[in-house]
């Protein structure tokens, strides 16, 4: 199967998070904002024009680029 | 005196609650240790002094964001007697981790669960009583906005003081590297003592954020609330600014200058000219900035900033910017110096940098007022629009061919995630003390500063008081001659130029300059500069009106915001080259073509 990152979502889509691959600082960032493995997370919605992401993690909803969504590994659920 | 630090993430009403703390009385300082200046302000609790400082909200006491660097370095250098931590309690399983973080350090803590009426509406219930037997340190649950708890949380704060401050651990990083310790705790605390509905029932801001947030209505709506703000501003802003300058002109007229007739003219045009005219031109921007950190009270309160990020960012990202930049630079339109100063809400310092960069090139309100003037006077009324509309063009290019340029230097290390805060309505008392803060920064850091430049251009323009003013044989007469070979490949002559000195100070003043400089005015100015110019030289002027330095509130806003002499001094010389190259390249094209 291949691999679905947080950016391949759909709006309105729920997955699990499997794993995160990103460089130290934006790491910790994810981090202190809930973004765990095994966590659910949801894609609320898409900007247009390539903009960035609104997902929302247990109470938090947060703004991601796509860029950095990308190196977000989920599973569907 | 005691020192009570307030701790907690971004958007938690950290804020809201130190303003109520300190009743607006807070001051802006320096602390050891850090390189930002922190809000503080003094209160009395119980029946001693106590020093309460506002620290930068931050997600992660391990971060690398500039602001978590800012509180690490702070609490290493400042141990605080007390560190009250604010806790979203609408977020509280993910707010956890910096309260233990923060205990690890073994520090005396007293912890305020913020935004407890929000938390219900959502379902979620905290058991304070018990959560505080668990972290085993007072727990109190607070509304700050509707100030229920605050008294109880003041005398939690007043007891903790009694006790001596325990010792805080000597290697903070190796401290702080024990995360698994606090997921384990963090889970033990939740399940004990906090319950939370498995999927959140619906609620308002979700239904704005869909039509906010929409796809297609959502740039539309963004465009609407931009532009109401921007004539708010000015709608509110010019009569005030008009009445100011009136009262001036009167208070001028009828008291200080009979008490200053018995002086010298030169002593009475140094101190009426020179002083009083550089106090009017700082209390010109008074009511604007006090407007303008009113409405983006509301606009940043209200969470709607952060859906301004959502909705510009695919723009801005491509140029090193991020969708709050757009806010600022679209206010800059308005006027430069507010939004020179809102860039504050970014906090990334090589990103705000790129953004007060950029700033200075959307044509303000001041400058419109020079462009109208001009065009009036050598277009034709089919042919004004479109000149100023081409000005509007030109003021956008130069923004972007900036921010292209200059990315690189200023890169952003700060990762876009944001969190998007619920719609919440902002308060009447927390846009007063905004506005009031910001507009007392500007007075007391940019005051003497601007003075002294207007005082300046006087001298220049005066000395020596032998000759005309404003005339050839004044300094700024030598000066102009001395930069004709300069000013004269972009079609700019000796007169101009004089004008351009003036126009350092502020765009307001330079049709007013003119009118010193050629002896007339009104619309006999406008037909002499029309006999003397033809339309590619007064275009070329323009330009180069627009692109040059603002004015000098500007810089020196520029320099108390960016704290850096060299970023200022770069920013006016890149100014001033790209107004040169644009000006140059556009007389010499017209020229060439033959016009």
């Amino acid at each position: 199967m291949p691999a679905i990152t947080l950016a391949t979502l759909k709006t309105g889509d729920i997955a699990t998070i499997v794993s995160i691959h990103a460089e130290e600082a934006l790491h910790q960032r994810l981090l202190a904002l809930g973004f765990r493995t095994e966590r659910r997370i949801e894609l609320i919605r898409k900007a247009s024009f390539g903009g960035p992401l609104q997902v929302r993690i247990g109470t938090t909803d947060i703004l991601l680029r796509r860029t950095e969504a990308a190196k977000i590994r989920v599973r569907k659920t | 005196m005691k020192r009570v630090a307030l701790l907690g993430m971004p958007n938690t009403g950290k804020s809201t609650l130190f303003n109520r703390m300190t009743g607006g009385a807070a001051r802006v300082g320096n602390w050891p240790g850090i390189t930002v200046e922190l809000l503080s302000g003094k209160i009395l609790l119980g029946s001693d002094m106590v020093e309460v400082i506002d620290l930068p909200g931050i997600y992660d006491l391990h971060g690398f964001s500039d602001d978590e660097q800012v509180v690490r370095h702070f609490l290493h250098d400042n141990v605080p007697d007390l560190s009250l931590v604010i806790l979203n309690a609408t977020q509280i399983e993910r707010q956890m981790s910096l309260l233990l973080q923060l205990k690890q350090l073994n520090m005396n803590i007293v912890v305020l669960l913020n935004m407890s009426d929000e938390a219900k509406k959502y379902g979620i219930s905290i058991d304070s009583k018990k959560m505080s037997e668990l972290l085993e340190m007072p727990v109190l649950q607070l509304s700050g906005k509707y100030g229920t708890g605050y008294q109880a949380a003041l005398q939690a704060v007043t007891r903790a003081l009694r006790y001596p401050t325990p010792g805080m651990a000597e290697n903070l990083r190796s401290q702080l590297e024990q995360d698994e310790h606090i997921e384990t705790e963090m889970a033990r605390v939740l399940k004990h003592a906090v319950q939370i509905p498995a999927r959140l029932p619906s609620n308002l801001t979700e239904k704005l954020d869909g039509v906010m947030l929409h796809p297609w209505l959502g740039l539309p709506i963004f465009f609407g609330i931009m532009y109401l703000l921007f004539q708010g501003i000015f709608f509110f802003g010019q009569p005030l600014q008009t009445g100011i300058a009136d009262l001036l002109t009167w208070l001028r007229e009828t008291a200080i200058a009979p008490s200053l007739s018995g002086l010298p003219p030169v002593l009475q045009g140094l101190l009426l000219d020179g002083i009083y005219n550089g106090v009017a031109t700082v209390a010109a921007f008074v009511p604007i900035i006090v407007l303008f950190f009113l409405l983006m009270a509301i606009v940043e309160d209200s969470g709607y900033l952060s859906r301004a990020a959502f909705l510009m960012d695919a723009l801005m990202a491509r140029m090193g910017l991020d969708g709050r930049g757009f806010v600022m630079l679209l206010m800059g339109f308005g006027c430069n110096v507010p939004a020179l100063m809102g860039t504050r809400v970014m906090r990334s310092r090589s990103m705000r940098l790129l953004t007060m960069l950029v700033i200075p090139f959307s044509l303000c309100s001041a400058r419109l007022q020079v462009f109208v003037f001009i065009t009036a006077a050598l277009f034709s009324a089919k042919a004004a629009p479109l000149v100023l509309f081409s000005l509007y063009m030109f003021s956008f290019a130069a923004a972007i061919l900036t921010a292209l340029l200059f990315k690189g230097q200023f890169a952003n290390s700060e990762p876009f995630v944001l969190e998007l805060p619920p719609y919440r309505f902002p308060t009447a008392r927390q846009m007063m003390l905004r506005g009031w803060l910001e507009v007392s920064q500007f007075l007391r850091r940019a005051s003497t500063f601007i003075i002294a430049g207007v005082v300046l251009v006087w001298l220049l323009t005066h000395l020596p008081f032998s000759a005309v003013p404003a005339g050839p044989d004044t300094l700024s007469g030598m000066i102009g001659s001395l930069l004709h070979p300069f000013f004269a490949p972009i079609g700019i002559n000796e007169q101009l130029t004089i004008a351009l000195i003036f126009g350092f100070v502020a765009k307001e003043i330079v049709i007013g300059s003119l009118a010193v400089i050629y002896g007339l005015t009104g619309s006999s100015l406008g037909s002499a500069l029309a006999q003397q110019l033809d339309w590619v030289q007064a275009y070329s002027f323009m330009l180069f009106t627009l692109i040059y330095t603002p004015c000098l509130s500007a810089i020196a806003t520029l320099k108390s915001e960016s704290k850096s002499n060299s970023f200022t001094l770069f920013a006016i010389g890149w100014s001033l080259a790209l107004a040169w190259l644009v000006s140059f390249i556009f007389y010499q094209c017209a020229r060439a073509l033959g016009y």
